[in-house]
């Protein structure tokens, strides 16, 4: 024992005397060793190519002019590609499990002679529930993962960190941040995890607080169809993809502000400190593996998301089901909760529905649509478009949805708040369950709820009140 | 004019090395070695390891992709070998988390063997993690990966000099079409069960003072803690304030680390 702390004590001394020499010199040795080593090993043969197109590109992706369009146009075509791709998929899975699956279920429920009960509870509410996020989720995971995975391969996300890192830097941040928020479009609990290439706690919380403005898979259904009904309506038919996706393209910007905005506010309040260094190496460009990317995207990824959501989103159909059959008084669950909510909902220019089926969609951001399209006809009585009570469905065009959401009382106001609402507010169970699973602190998990949910509401408060003075 | 031969067949025949391969994905099981894969952040770490592991383990081309140490395991040649993929990383020197991970597996998990994957086209910038893990541990096999890249970038590496001047086996690959694994496996197998025995190069050495300090630590050290292969580096270590080697030294972890090196040479030269 006496021995250790001698060593330990003479070592103390030494290095009383030394000072930082000996790091310096350590590092000295070893990289000249280095490099006599691969000067021995190393041979140079013929010119380079004339044209090194490697160059060229990252002169142009990360330049300071064209870099942020390029980024953007990357971005749009990935979006357009998924959205224009994963409908008839999506038709087709919704077809087979939506149309023909559950009225079987329903038929051998009667047929066995199941209570009404549990014949809906289990069919009409779980089924359902579940059946909705598989057709709506899957395509666009399917084609969205791989897309991403194709240009992480490539080598064009550390350029993106590349571009956006003066701007995190700028707020505060560390520049990798844009590493995890780029995989926050695909998944947000997947992105807290990948927060760990954050070295400073620091930063790596701003990261993790701030990670729910990048829009997530759940999500952009809600986005997309609310942008087509209510901003594509506005323009001619020929244009009308065009400016819904122009309007989708928006939001996600306005995400990425919000990010910004509140990276630096948080840095210059409960997270106080400066942004640290870090080097960020541009690896060479590689050309992808297409199969070996599909087939690791499609499983690793995209099977992974869609079974937790499918977890998920079987309670919560249950309770749909649930709250919309348990009568008080003349009334179900839903329709009281939904009269309660409305005055303080048209506050923010939202309404009561929007709120009901946020609180109860908060495992699975992917089943707000059809809980909001179900709600609305229990609450207008519009019974004969919906299959009865607590039975969520999807309208067969975005005009009849349309109809049933301007019946309850929608206007262009009420979508882009919606709009804004999807983007800003508190993450998913999942992905707060992962926020406290990584921070170990409930007090950063909570905060990781509050701040977007109350940035969430003011946001569509001004909007609200803005649109009331034009 | 002979015939051709099915690859199938190739893989089946004995000659061909790969047929002693069997992966075995996550289940690792009973092992005879523990093999970690070190390297610097994007040489395709998870592209070697997935390789031998035939696990699908995500990979991207972005530095800091792999966040969690991933286990697998192979047989080769009748022996089982579990494999730690270790987070990439530049050095083994400063005090960042993964850093952190990286060395103290290397240290104090005692792996049999630690393949450090290189990229070809950046050997410089590798060789210096390649040196500090040859530094700690005897054991090590160095895999030139992207070589096929550095055809491209019309950079020829001297495999063979590189193994002269560190005194451990160097095999050229390109894991992403799977070249050279078979070479690998067959040097980590002859590491491991010592058929082949690393005399790591720690050819350059302190100057003046730093070594005359380096020198009076490193002697104590060989005194508290007898068969602790790497003293002079321990020792450089205390000299710069490394606190987490200062307490292996406290808590005497290094005779742990020491002690079971020597029984598993003694194991090896009785087997």
């Amino acid at each position: 024992m006496s021995r250790r702390e001698e060593i330990l004590k003479t070592a103390e001394k030494l290095r009383w005397d030394l000072g930082e020499r000996v790091h310096d010199h350590t590092v000295e040795a070893l990289h000249a060793e280095a490099s006599r080593i691969a000067g021995k090993v190393i041979a140079v043969s013929g010119e380079k190519p004339a044209f090194n197109y490697e160059r060229i590109l990252d002169a142009l992706v990360t330049n300071r002019w064209t870099g942020f369009p390029i980024m953007f146009l990357v971005l749009a075509v990935v979006f357009w590609i998924t959205i224009e791709g994963a409908n008839v998929p999506s038709s087709f899975l919704a077809w087979i499990l939506l149309d023909t699956v559950h009225p079987a279920l329903n038929q051998f429920g009667g047929a066995v002679g199941m209570p009404w009960w549990i014949n809906g509870f289990l069919f009409d509410g779980v089924y359902l529930a579940m059946a909705w996020v598989v057709s709506v989720m899957l395509p666009p995971m399917a084609i969205f993962f791989p897309l991403f995975t194709l240009a992480e391969d490539f080598g064009y996300l550390p350029r993106v960190a590349f571009n956006l890192d003066s701007l995190f830097r700028k707020a505060g941040a560390h520049g990798k941040q844009a590493l995890t928020m780029a995989m926050g479009y695909g998944c947000n609990a997947a992105a807290i995890v990948s927060t760990r290439i954050i070295d400073s706690p620091r930063e790596r919380l701003i990261a993790i607080l701030t990670n729910n403005f990048a829009i997530c898979n759940g999500r952009w259904p809600t986005l997309i169809l609310i942008a087509t009904i209510f901003i594509g309506a506005l323009a001619p038919p020929s244009l009308s993809s065009a400016v819904s996706s122009v309007a989708v393209v928006t939001v996600v910007v306005i995400g990425i502000v919000m990010t910004f905005v509140v990276s630096w506010g948080l840095s210059k309040t409960i997270l106080k400190g400066e942004a640290s260094f870090f080097s960020l190496e541009l690896p060479p460009y590689r050309p992808p593996r297409i199969w070996q990317t599909l087939y690791t995207s499609v499983i690793d990824r995209t099977l992974i998301v869609l079974w937790r959501a499918v977890v998920w989103s079987v309670p919560a159909g249950g309770v749909i089901w649930l709250v919309s059959n348990i009568y008080i008084g003349d009334s179900s669950l839903a329709e009281h909760a939904v009269h309660s909510f409305d005055p303080v909902a048209f506050l923010f220019g939202l309404n009561g529905v929007i709120l009901l089926a946020y609180i109860i969609a908060i495992p699975a951001n992917e089943i707000v649509i059809p809980t909001v399209l179900m709600l609305t006809v229990l609450v207008t009585g519009m019974t004969e478009l919906g299959s009865g009570a607590g039975v969520m469905f999807e309208l067969e065009s975005e005009l009849a949805t349309a109809h049933v959401l301007k019946a309850g009382g929608w206007t262009l106001l009420t979508g882009i708040n919606l709009m804004l609402f999807s983007l800003l507010h508190n993450p998913c169970s999942t992905t707060l369950y992962t926020i406290y699973k990584e921070t170990g602190s409930a007090k950063w998990t909570t905060l990781a709820a509050l701040i977007p949910l109350a940035i969430a509401f003011l946001v569509c408060f001004v909007v609200t009140q803005l649109w009331a003075l034009l | 004019m002979t015939k051709r031969l099915q690859p199938e067949q190739c893989e089946l025949c004995p000659v061909n090395p790969k047929a002693k391969l069997t992966r075995l994905g996550m289940d690792a099981g009973k092992f005879d070695h523990v093999v970690a894969v070190a390297g610097n952040p994007n040489v395709g770490k998870s592209t070697v390891f997935n390789n031998l592991t035939g696990l699908k383990q995500h990979t991207g081309n972005w530095p800091g992709k792999t966040v969690v140490r991933a286990e697998g395991g192979f047989s080769f040649a009748g022996k089982g070998f579990k494999l730690i993929d270790l987070p990439g990383t530049y050095s083994l020197l400063s005090a960042s988390a993964d850093e952190e991970v990286a060395r103290d597996f290397i240290l104090f998990g005692q792996p049999d063997v630690t393949v450090v994957i290189v990229d070809a086209t950046r050997l410089e910038r590798n060789m210096n993690l390649v040196l500090q893990v040859l530094e700690i541990t005897d054991r090590a096999v160095v895999c030139l990966n992207l070589m096929d890249e550095a055809a491209r970038h019309g950079i020829r590496v001297d495999a063979r000099t590189l193994m002269r001047e560190l005194g451990v086996p160097v095999v050229p690959a390109t894991a992403r079409s799977g070249e050279g694994m078979v070479e690998l496996l067959q040097s980590i197998h002859d590491v491991a069960s010592g058929a082949f025995v690393c005399r790591p190069k720690r050819s350059w050495s302190e100057q003046g003072d730093v070594r005359k300090a380096v020198d009076a630590l490193a002697e104590k050290l060989r005194d508290a803690f007898p068969g602790l292969s790497n003293v002079r580096w321990v020792a450089l270590r205390l000299l710069e304030g490394d606190d987490r080697i200062a307490e292996a030294v406290r808590t005497g972890e290094l005779t742990v680390v020491g002690s079971q090196a020597l029984t598993k040479e003694t194991e090896d030269v009785a087997a």
